[in-house]
């Protein structure tokens, strides 16, 4: 064991700080360039947002040198104090906040704007690895699980009432977390499952089919009706085709999947012409390529694939992006500042980000594994988990694989809140890396 | 709970982050490299090109005076976006536009685009931009623009140089030069001329934003637009603006010629219009209001009116005959008015006399000698060889031809054939005494005004003539190739000056028809001729070259419902011509008479 008073500093993992570097700073040069009309002096007014992005960025610094000379235990112990104060803000936003967009997301203090769900997420992950990471925990227990739940469930359930679907989405991503610490992994096939239905059932919503008597309506009947047939048939074969021993169950799954296809897509396309308003429908339609007649309904994601698009290989150049400088893109530097680099450092420097994120996520998995403190592996995934679902909400939706869900790509959108956010979670995680070889949790 | 079961886990995870992360590179390949379809909307959307319009070539006269060139008109555009809170009543105000119009144009702007400029008045010219423009400045969101239009400095020749305005669907269509609110020569020489006319358009490159204002200028791609050429027209502005003043408030024409070259001095179709009255905001009324007038003023009757060409015909008739050598210059014939009617006191004229006389039976006899020259034993079927023969040799004079179409909406008019009595009466079931009233110039001929003009030219240059055309030079590279072929009609020239002496003698003699076309200094040669309309006054018509020897004019005038020949149309060829040949019009009283006539 390392003594105490050796430094932090020759056992944390440069290479994090290095990425974390390099995406900030690549971060900043975007969000000049989108927040500018190509005049490159711009950037050096503070007031600007390019200026106030450089201020958030020493910020986060300062923030990270500080939390990387905080004892690790610091956070183990007051991880319940954090979550329960997150807790508090969570409730208290929608009581007093400000709403932005359409969502109470946001504090307002004067010219600045304090976003609580952005803490959420690094407090989640810290009171998660606390509960796991406890001598007694034993995963298989129903209570845990349910604690477990509770736990991601609590601060996602708080953040939906503002709404914010994409916040929520991450939390979703806790799932890896859980996986990793016992969670059968049949629970990701059937995530999985569900997401074939659903894709199929608005597909084939959207069509429309002549039935006798009913006259024309949606074709999801006839899916509806084939997939019980279908489904019939395959569950009778495979039992006909298997040990006598294990029909029993091969029966029991086979009819428990069918009807909770059926329910999953009945319940979809029932949401789907019910629930949601006409131009909602329209954006998730036009996210799988059906025609919609609101042309305005896919603006977005037609003007972030042309910003794209029009990079080609090497790109247009920083501050050279006509789309980027002429407001073409909907929050260009906040979840949209991916068209940024698509434009003006083209698939080259796109694909560098890709592997960037990439490379962050592995290395935080590797970090992981190579924890003896259970705190710290479960922490680590939480924050692998965290990066992942943001890189696949926001990247998948500038690309137009995903639905349009505000979500901030980390290190690279403007904004404070998320900055302080993303670096407490790497900062913090650097920290208890830097002590694996000292203490055995 | 650490054991290796669940550390393989990491794999999974690790797998599935690997996979998205090459999804999405796949995805960055596709629409980044592969697809050109969203590189190519996004220039769509960005880049916006403004053309530059050339400057249309001017016309000019044969003496390079300006007759068309090109002002600034100005419209005014509102930006819907712009334009909130605006006084639409004041704005309707200021414009002189009734609100429920102004309305209209609002909302039909606004509901094209909140963003993109439109159109709501059209083409204000300068005094009226400059009485509103100080106003304009209190309404938000109303811009204007400069424009150039033509305007016909000289205000002639309307008809001649025809109509330069908006392009339809069609031209579009049919020529990619032009593109919607383009401008282009839509009928006469505006028309034929407009490939040298028009230049080539530069175009200016701008990147815009998302609310297509402009941003930057990308000027590596810039072109500068190319002016189209100057062309100078043969007319002389002076003699087609006294032309015009003395058909003004008659229907008629005047076409006048120069004998050596062809070149049309002048053209006058009267009624005639202001080219400039058919620019601006008020086309569509003017338009409207000539395309209704009884007088027809948009018709170009110098070169689509038909006119049987009467007495005039006669010198035609004439001609002919010496050269098919069946009279002489002292061939005499009897003035028998048993065979069809006659005016005048002589008994039997020469060619000269008979001209001068005008007489009838004479120019029966010579046609019938022209045709019936026992071809064929049947004389009936002789008749029919013998007008063919002759419908050629009338031909050559230029008549039922349009004379090489050098002006758009030409009329060729018509000299009957065999077949064309075949047609009315059936094949061989007519003889000379059939048709003879055509050797009067009466009967089934028709001619134009431009052709009348010709034959003086003709007759002037004692047998030959180049084809009428009204262009002198395109561009500083000359005459455009063949449109001043030379048409030899292989007669001698002494059969022609039988024809002048009568000419002059007509002006000349005391008893002449043509004496009103009289010159102090200037020996005139010119004909009379008198168009019949039935229970209507007749059509005056004349045609003249001076002076006698090579000749530097030679003219038609028509003047319609106004009486005799020699009672209008020779006085106003006689002013014409002094008009032309001294600079000056010594008869006061006859111009005063003209201008005052009223038919």
């Amino acid at each position: 064991m390392t003594p105490r008073e050796s430094s932090i500093y020759k056992n944390i993992d440069w290479s994090l700080v290095i990425i974390v570097g390099i995406l900030m700073f690549f971060g900043l040069l975007n969000v000049v360039s989108a927040t500018s009309n190509l005049e490159i002096l711009e950037w050096f007014d503070w007031g600007g947002k390019g200026g106030k992005q450089m201020m958030w960025i020493l910020i986060c610094s300062f923030l990270g040198f500080l939390i990387l000379n905080i004892e690790s235990e610091f956070f183990i112990r007051t991880s319940v104090l954090q979550y329960l104060l997150t807790l508090v803000l969570l409730v208290a936003v929608l009581i007093v906040g400000k709403k932005i967009g359409g969502a109470r997301s946001w504090f307002g203090f004067g010219g600045m704007s304090l976003q609580p769900s952005e803490f959420a997420k690094p407090t989640t992950a810290l009171l998660l690895a606390w509960y796991l990471s406890r001598d007694a925990t034993k995963w298989r227990s129903l209570k845990v699980r349910f604690l477990s739940f509770l736990i991601v469930a609590i601060p996602a359930g708080l953040i939906l009432l503002q709404p914010d679907a994409g916040t929520v989405l991450v939390f979703a991503g806790f799932v890896f977390v859980l996986y990793r610490e016992g969670l059968s992994g049949n629970v990701l096939i059937i995530g999985f499952g569900a997401l074939l239905i659903a894709i199929a059932t608005i597909l084939i919503g959207a069509t429309t089919v002549h039935y006798p008597f009913f006259g024309t309506e949606s074709g999801i009947g006839v899916f509806w009706i084939v997939w019980i047939a279908i489904g019939i048939g395959v569950v009778f074969l495979a039992k006909d085709l298997t040990v006598p021993r294990k029909r029993k169950k091969i029966t029991r799954w086979g009819i428990a999947s069918i009807v909770a296809g059926l329910m999953v897509s009945i319940g979809l396309h029932l949401g789907m012409e019910t629930v949601l308003k006409s131009h909602q429908r329209d954006r998730i339609h036009v996210l799988f390529g059906i025609d919609v007649n609101n042309p305005d309904a896919d603006y977005n994601i037609r003007h972030a694939k042309a910003s794209i698009g029009s990079g080609g290989f090497s790109g247009k150049g920083w501050m050279h992006g006509p789309m980027t400088a002429y407001s073409f893109v909907p929050e260009q530097e906040t979840d949209f500042i991916f068209c940024t680099v698509g434009e003006e450092w083209g698939f080259a420097g796109s694909v560098c980000v890709i592997l960037l994120f990439t490379f962050l996520i592995l290395r935080v998995i590797v970090i992981a594994e190579r924890q003896r403190s259970n705190f710290t592996r479960i922490y680590a995934y939480g924050v692998a988990s965290i990066f992942f679902m943001h890189l696949l909400v926001n990247v998948g939706m500038v690309l137009g694989l995903a639905p349009v869900i505000g979500i901030p790509l980390p290190f690279f959108s403007y904004g404070g809140s998320s900055l302080i956010g993303f670096t407490f979670l790497i900062a913090v995680l650097i920290r208890l890396d830097g002590e694996r070889f000292r203490v055995l949790r | 709970m650490n054991n290796t079961g669940l550390k393989n886990r990491s794999l999974v995870f690790g797998g599935i982050v690997v996979i998205i992360a090459l999804v999405f590179i796949a995805r960055l390949g596709h629409i980044q490299l592969i697809s050109s379809d969203w590189s190519n909307y996004a220039g769509r959307l960005t880049e916006e090109r403004e053309a530059l319009e050339p400057m249309r070539g001017k016309f000019l006269d044969r003496n390079g005076a300006l007759i068309v060139s090109n002002i600034a008109s100005y419209d005014l555009l509102i930006t819907p976006r712009k334009a909130k809170n605006l006084d639409t009543i004041a704005l309707g105000k200021v414009l002189g536009l009734e609100y429920e119009v102004l309305k209209k144009r609002l909302d039909k702007a606004a509901a094209y685009s909140r963003y993109v400029p439109s159109i709501i008045v059209k083409q204000l010219n300068a005094r009226e931009f400059a009485m509103i423009s100080k106003q304009l400045m209190d309404f938000p969101g109303i811009k204007s623009k400069t424009r150039s239009v033509r305007s016909n400095v000289a205000g002639v020749a309307g008809h001649l140089l025809g109509e330069y305005r908006e392009v339809d669907r069609a031209d579009i269509r049919g020529d990619v030069y032009y593109q919607l609110g383009d401008y282009k020569g839509k009928s006469g020489l505006e028309s034929s001329y407009e490939q040298s006319l028009r230049g080539i358009p530069g175009a200016r490159y701008h990147i815009v934003d998302v609310r297509n204002n402009v941003q930057e200028t990308l000027l590596e791609l810039d072109t500068m637009p190319i002016s189209g050429q100057d062309v100078t027209l043969t007319i002389d502005v002076e003699l087609q603006t006294y032309a015009e003043k003395l058909l003004r408030g008659k229907r008629g024409s005047v076409v006048a010629i120069e004998p050596e070259t062809g070149e049309i001095l002048a053209i006058v179709s009267s009624p005639f219009y202001d080219g400039n009255s058919l620019t601006g905001t008020r086309r569509g009324s003017v338009y409207d209001s000539l395309n209704t007038h009884p007088w027809k003023p948009l018709y170009n009757r110098a070169l689509r009116g038909t006119y049987r060409p009467g007495s005039i015909f006669k010198m035609v008739q004439g001609i002919i005959a010496l050269d098919e050598g069946v009279i002489s210059s002292n061939t005499t014939i009897a003035c028998n008015r048993s065979i069809i009617g006659c005016h005048g006191p002589h008994t039997a004229d020469n060619l000269t006399d008979a001209i001068t006389h005008s007489c009838n039976p004479y120019f029966y006899e010579v046609m019938r000698r022209v045709v019936l020259k026992g071809r064929d034993p049947n004389p009936l079927k002789d008749a029919s060889l013998g007008l063919t023969n002759w419908n050629e040799r009338v031909k050559a004079f230029g008549f039922g031809t349009n004379l090489g179409g050098h002006i758009p909406w030409i009329r060729s008019g018509s000299i009957p054939n065999s077949l064309v009595y075949d047609k009315i009466y059936g094949k061989n079931h007519w003889g000379y005494k059939t048709i003879f009233s055509i050797s009067i110039g009466e009967g089934e001929l028709l001619t134009t005004p431009l052709q009348m003009a010709n034959l003086a030219a003709i007759i002037g240059n004692r047998g030959y003539y180049r084809e009428p055309h009204p262009v002198r030079d395109i561009g500083g590279l000359g005459k455009p190739a063949g449109i001043d072929a030379t048409h030899n009609l292989d007669i001698l020239p002494k059969h022609f000056e039988t024809v002048v002496n009568a000419m002059q003698k007509v002006i000349e003699d005391p008893n002449g028809t043509g004496n009103l076309a009289q010159i102090d200094g200037i020996t005139i040669c010119g004909k009379t001729g008198t168009v019949q309309n039935k229970g209507k006054e007749d059509h005056s018509v004349f045609i003249a070259f001076a002076p006698r020897d090579n000749p530097k004019i030679a003219l038609s005038v028509y003047v319609e419902y106004a009486g005799s020949g020699g009672a209008w149309a020779a006085p106003i060829a006689g002013l014409l011509v002094e008009k032309y040949l001294t600079d000056t019009v010594s008869n006061t009283l006859r111009e005063e008479r003209i201008l005052t006539f009223q038919p």
